[in-house]
């Protein structure tokens, strides 16, 4: 079984299409897997009879020589995504026991192009967290220094945690702030948020409108590619989805950075960044260099209030996107006398602390008389960071952070809300912007947990990101398993 | 004590003086789109609970909003209607509360940036006079549902059907003095949404709602403080409203109180307003842009083709109709009121006499229906039959008198008037031959009064004119008989 | 934006509550109400930012909104509208009753 989980998702592609392995057998791998890695409590649910019945459907395609671009690949779904007929909670006791009637367009993307769903990972709590501890159903564990029981981060830490488990060959996230890219450095993995509007939200479970996107989590650069590929597109449902078609990312694999700028923000390297993390971004700026890259030193004077802009805009946006868990058509009702006593029971009962937090936030900043200084500011300062990235693209192609200030910490030791949010200080920038990014591991800190280095492109430019995201990949050659993966 | 009766309307006398009303008025139209404004459910009335609710509707997670192009032109139209600027960028805003049937926990609504900015339009009066009432925007929102309070004893219902209907909340600046004024433009407003076709304007089902602000003061004074009623659905109910409202002010205002500004309803049953029951915490709608939608853009020159497009309103109807068709200026302004009044009169005085044709359908017509509690839609009469009766009198084929008799069983039996006059023979006869016969009869069974005339009793022609048209039963055409009677008696 | 710490009290974060629908337990009201004087602390670092003359961003698309048809092509599924509703009857979706 174990040769069937060394394949990446391209090498299980060609040798699903080869004839050389069939999809069932594939799945049925992962799902032994599933259960032999259970006790990380990456999934939420598992969809088994579902699973080998859409496997068995790809196996007559890829035999009948009618096979799709991700015909019989297993893949797992964070339960921000509504599937039909298949349990979707968002990690919240809200929505403990609602069942779409409906499929998300981008899951649904997914399933038009062959892949196979293994279940619904878990994640933070309507994705706000970064760690995975915010989930109702108890934290997911890092595959990583398993027996330390480190966060998978957040807020996709289910999906970056099966993904580096092998547990799912790929998986989807969504990013608000860093819920892909942070998560994705802490596991060892690649996690790549597209442009704001690549992919479509319809389905999607909203925590903020303007900065939610979704996308891939998976082993390798070209694993993203295949799966962008997918999930990408417009969509008349979603009226922030953009009209523009995404080139065949598998195209832009081996295009070299010959001669492209790569831009180093002197903001990114502040104290409390660790030492290892610093080193391997040196070491990665050196391999661009010698990939024929040059290396160009910006500025993106505002990324210093990037965070608090944020954690101004996404609980403002979220306070209102949580209203309609109301109890009222569906979700799990706490019953009361009068509408108002059973609207406070409901939501002061179905949502934990942490959204709890956020919702009184977001209501606070638009509140009356607090508008223009809270969120209104907010706003201008985005156009600010938004105006640093334009300004800098004027000068390079990329630009190269790392990922995040530090490495994966232990489950339960950041208690302090704001302690917690300092983990998407690299990621939230790139996301007011709407600009897409890509988190890929780099190598191993002294404790022997993964480092992620993010790049980040110009709007709409996902291809110039992955040929620059291969070539840093294939110089870094990082190729560590988890102990905690499935063998 | 003045003498009241002399008391213009809008003013009230008090105590202390004459008080002045202070009124704006926010009228919410729905437009007459098929879908929904953000949703491809149906805006269509009287359906089974929940049937015209989609996903997006009933807010399930990760649904989205995409807006309808025919209820951005609507809007756009009635701001060209309104001579009011056009903001070819304007903003979704959500209004954010609580309520059982607002499923998203907020409403799609426009808060400081319009599809429409300020307009002005004109209203007549009943008196003739004309004032011009200035409209400070017009924005584009979703309707709420409906919660029936009457089905349990303990429970709610919802129904989601009017859930994210559109609507245009057309609001005017407090520029109305009287609740006479207040309903003259809300006729008005009615009136031209009708002829750009935005709106059914039908207030008995809600496609036309009003909310009236109303304060008081002293003329010349600063304005007082207002109170708003709510939800207002006939133009009698909102002068009702506004008097009595404005009533109760004057008194509290005399009494030495304060008036707290507050939103009231009003009890139609009672004529009165009160203060709405559930006084909830102030409300806080923290609105803010809708994330989910983009600002709304469009260029000068698609606004330019909405208003090549628009149809002839009321105003500049008016005044053709006056000049085309010689009727009177008061006459015009009663045709003009409703686009289905003046399409029936353009149809049936096409080709004919005008101002007989107003007459008939003003004065007849009109209180035909009105007998007969009837609405015009229901005008068992067409445009085409109510021509035909004014060609059949004037081309003389039939007398006024005979005419109202053709016109009461066109009402009865929606016939023609051409055949109603075949079957019970009513053509009015002008053959000469045919009348000298009837008059050779009266003059034969009258000879004693023909003798009586001869000798100089002038007064008796009269009598046998009389004696001829009862003879042809109405029919013989009266100025013939005139003629060869005094012919005959020479 | 006020000093830090003073910046929400305990009556400030049960209007705030109330606002937002949620119940709070007294018990856990003044580890709230620490906590999210901290959050606004942190984000009242924006004063530092000179804003005059910039324009609030309040979308990154560069593109127009889309506008679709008007054409009724949704709706007549009550029973999906009402599948996972916790309580509905004849059609309705059914709560405590509601006083106006």
């Amino acid at each position: 079984m174990s040769e069937l989980l060394d394949f990446n998702l391209v090498e299980a592609s060609k040798a699903l299409k080869n004839k050389e392995i069939s999809s069932l057998e594939l799945t049925k791998a992962y799902l032994k897997s599933i259960s032999d890695t259970s006790s990380l409590g990456a999934y939420l649910e598992i969809v088994e009879v579902k699973a080998i019945s859409m496997a068995k459907e790809s196996d007559k395609k890829l035999i009948d020589g009618t096979a799709r671009p991700l015909e019989g690949i297993p893949i797992g779904i964070k339960d921000m995504f509504c599937t039909k007929n298949i349990k979707t909670t968002a990690s919240s006791k809200i929505l403990e026991n609602f069942i779409p009637t409906y499929e998300s367009t981008v899951t649904q993307n997914l399933w038009n192009d062959g892949a196979v769903i293994l279940g619904k990972l878990s994640c933070d709590e309507f994705a706000m967290g970064s760690s995975n501890e915010t989930a109702a159903k108890g934290n997911v564990i890092n595959p990583w220094l398993k027996n330390k029981k480190m966060s998978p981060g957040g807020s996709s830490g289910g999906s970056a945690a099966a993904v580096a488990a092998r547990s799912a060959l790929a998986a989807t996230g969504t990013d608000t702030g860093g819920s892909i890219r942070q998560p994705a450095a802490f596991c060892g993995i690649t996690g790549l948020k597209p442009t704001y509007g690549r992919c479509s939200r319809w389905g999607i479970v909203a925590f903020s409108s303007s900065l939610d996107q979704a996308g891939p989590l998976t082993r390798t650069v070209s694993d993203a590619a295949l799966m962008l590929n997918s999930m990408a597109g417009y969509d008349q449902k979603d009226s922030t989805s953009a009209n523009l078609k995404m080139p065949d990312l598998m195209d832009y694999l081996d295009k070299g950075i010959k001669g492209k700028k790569i831009g180093i923000p002197k903001e990114y390297t502040q104290d409390g960044i660790s030492e290892d993390i610093v080193k391997f971004y040196e070491k990665s700026i050196g391999w661009l260099r010698d990939e024929g890259a040059e290396i160009i030193p910006v500025s993106l004077p505002h990324t210093k209030y990037a965070l608090p802009a944020y954690y101004i805009i996404a609980p403002a946006e979220a306070s209102s996107n949580l209203a309609r868990y109301d109890g009222v058509r569906y979700g799990a009702r706490q019953e009361a006398s009068s509408l108002d006593e059973m609207y406070e029971l409901t939501r002061g009962n179905g949502f934990g602390d942490e959204v709890k937090r956020r919702i009184m936030i977001g209501t606070y900043v638009l509140s009356s008389g607090y508008y223009d200084a809270y969120y209104l500011k907010a706003q201008k300062v985005r156009r600010l960071i938004k105006e640093d990235f334009e300004n800098v693209y004027k000068k390079v192609d990329y630009i190269l952070t790392p990922s995040t200030p530090t490495t994966s910490f232990e489950l339960g030791k950041k208690q302090d809300p704001l302690t917690m949010y300092l983990n998407d200080i690299f990621t939230v920038p790139a996301s007011l912007a709407g600009l897409p990014g890509i988190s890929l591991p780099v190598g191993l800190d002294k404790s022997g947990l993964p480092i992620g280095i993010q790049l980040i492109a110009n709007s709409f430019d996902e291809a110039g990101l992955i040929s620059t995201a291969r070539v840093l990949e294939m110089s870094a050659g990082f190729n560590f398993i988890a102990d905690g993966a499935a063998k | 004590m003045n003498d009241t009766s002399t008391l213009k309307p809008g003013h009230i006398q008090g105590e202390t003086g004459i008080w002045e009303m202070v009124i704006g008025l926010e009228i919410h139209a729905q437009i007459s789109s098929k879908s929904k404004l953000f949703s491809g459910a149906s805006a269509s009335f009287g359906s089974e609970a929940n049937r015209n609710v989609s996903l997006v509707d009933a807010a399930m997670p990760g649904m989205l909003p995409v807006i309808n192009e025919f209820c951005v032109e609507q809007a756009v139209k009635t701001g060209l209607a309104l001579n009011a600027k056009i903001n070819n960028v304007s903003v979704f805003d959500r209004k954010n509360y609580f309520y059982a049937d607002l499923p998203q926990g907020y409403q799609i609504s426009q808060f400081t940036k319009p599809i429409v900015g300020e307009g002005e339009i004109i209203v007549d009066l009943d008196d003739g006079e004309q004032t011009t009432i200035g409209i400070e925007r017009l924005h584009l929102e979703q309707d709420a549902g409906k919660s029936l309070h009457d089905q349990h004893p303990t429970k709610s219902y919802i129904d989601l059907n009017r859930t994210g209907v559109a609507l245009m909340e057309i609001v005017s600046k407090p520029d109305i003095r009287s609740p006479q004024e207040a309903g003259a433009y809300v006729k008005k407003i009615r009136s031209i949404l009708r002829y750009i076709g935005a709106c059914d304007g039908n207030m008995e089902e809600g496609s036309l709602r009003a909310d009236c602000n109303v304060s008081v003061r002293k003329s010349g004074e600063e304005f007082g403080t207002r109170c708003e009623i709510k939800n207002l659905n006939s133009i009698r109910f909102i002068i009702q409203a506004i008097q009595s409202e404005a009533e109760r002010q004057v008194d509290i205002l005399e009494e030495g109180g304060t008036i707290d500004q507050e939103t009231r309803l009003f009890d139609t049953s009672t004529g009165e307003t009160r203060s709405m029951r559930s006084k909830e915490d102030a409300h806080d709608y923290r609105y803010f842009p809708d994330p989910d939608l983009l600002p709304l853009e469009f260029t000068e020159s698609w606004v330019q083709d909405i208003k090549e497009k628009l149809p002839e309103l009321p105003d500049s109807l008016k005044k053709r109709l006056v000049k085309d068709f010689g009727i009177t200026s008061y006459d015009a302004s009663i045709l003009v009121e409703e686009k289905d009044y003046v399409d029936f009169y353009q149809q049936a005085a096409n080709g004919r006499d005008g101002k007989l044709t107003a007459n008939w359908m003003i004065t007849e017509l009109f209180g035909a229906l009105k007998k007969d509690n009837l609405s015009f839609s229901e005008s068992p009469i067409t445009s085409e039959n109510l021509g035909e009766l004014i060609s059949l009198i004037s081309n003389g084929t039939i007398s006024g008198k005979i005419a109202k008799e053709v016109f009461s069983e066109m009402m009865k039996s929606k016939k023609s008037p051409s055949e109603i006059v075949k079957e019970k023979g009513l053509e009015q006869v002008s053959d000469d031959s045919e009348i000298l016969k009837l008059i050779d009869q009266v003059i034969s069974d009258n000879q004693d009064k023909v003798n009586e005339y001869l000798s100089g009793k002038d007064k008796l022609f009269g009598f046998f004119v009389g004696q001829v048209m009862k003879l042809s039963q109405g029919k013989a055409n009266p100025g013939v008989v005139n003629k060869l009677l005094k012919e005959k008696l020479k | 934006m006020p000093n830090k710490d003073t910046i929400v009290d305990v009556p400030t974060v049960n209007k705030i509550a109330r606002l937002s629908r949620l119940d709070i337990p007294e018990v856990n009201k003044e580890n709230l109400t620490n906590d999210l004087n901290n959050i606004l602390g942190f984000v009242a670092q924006l004063d530092e930012v000179d804003t005059s003359n910039v324009e609030p961003l309040a979308s990154v698309t560069g593109h127009k909104l889309p506008l679709r048809s008007d054409d009724v092509n949704d709706g007549n599924i009550e029973d999906l509208v009402l599948k996972n509703a916790p309580e509905s009857s004849s059609g309705f979706f059914v709560v405590p009753k509601v006083i106006e």
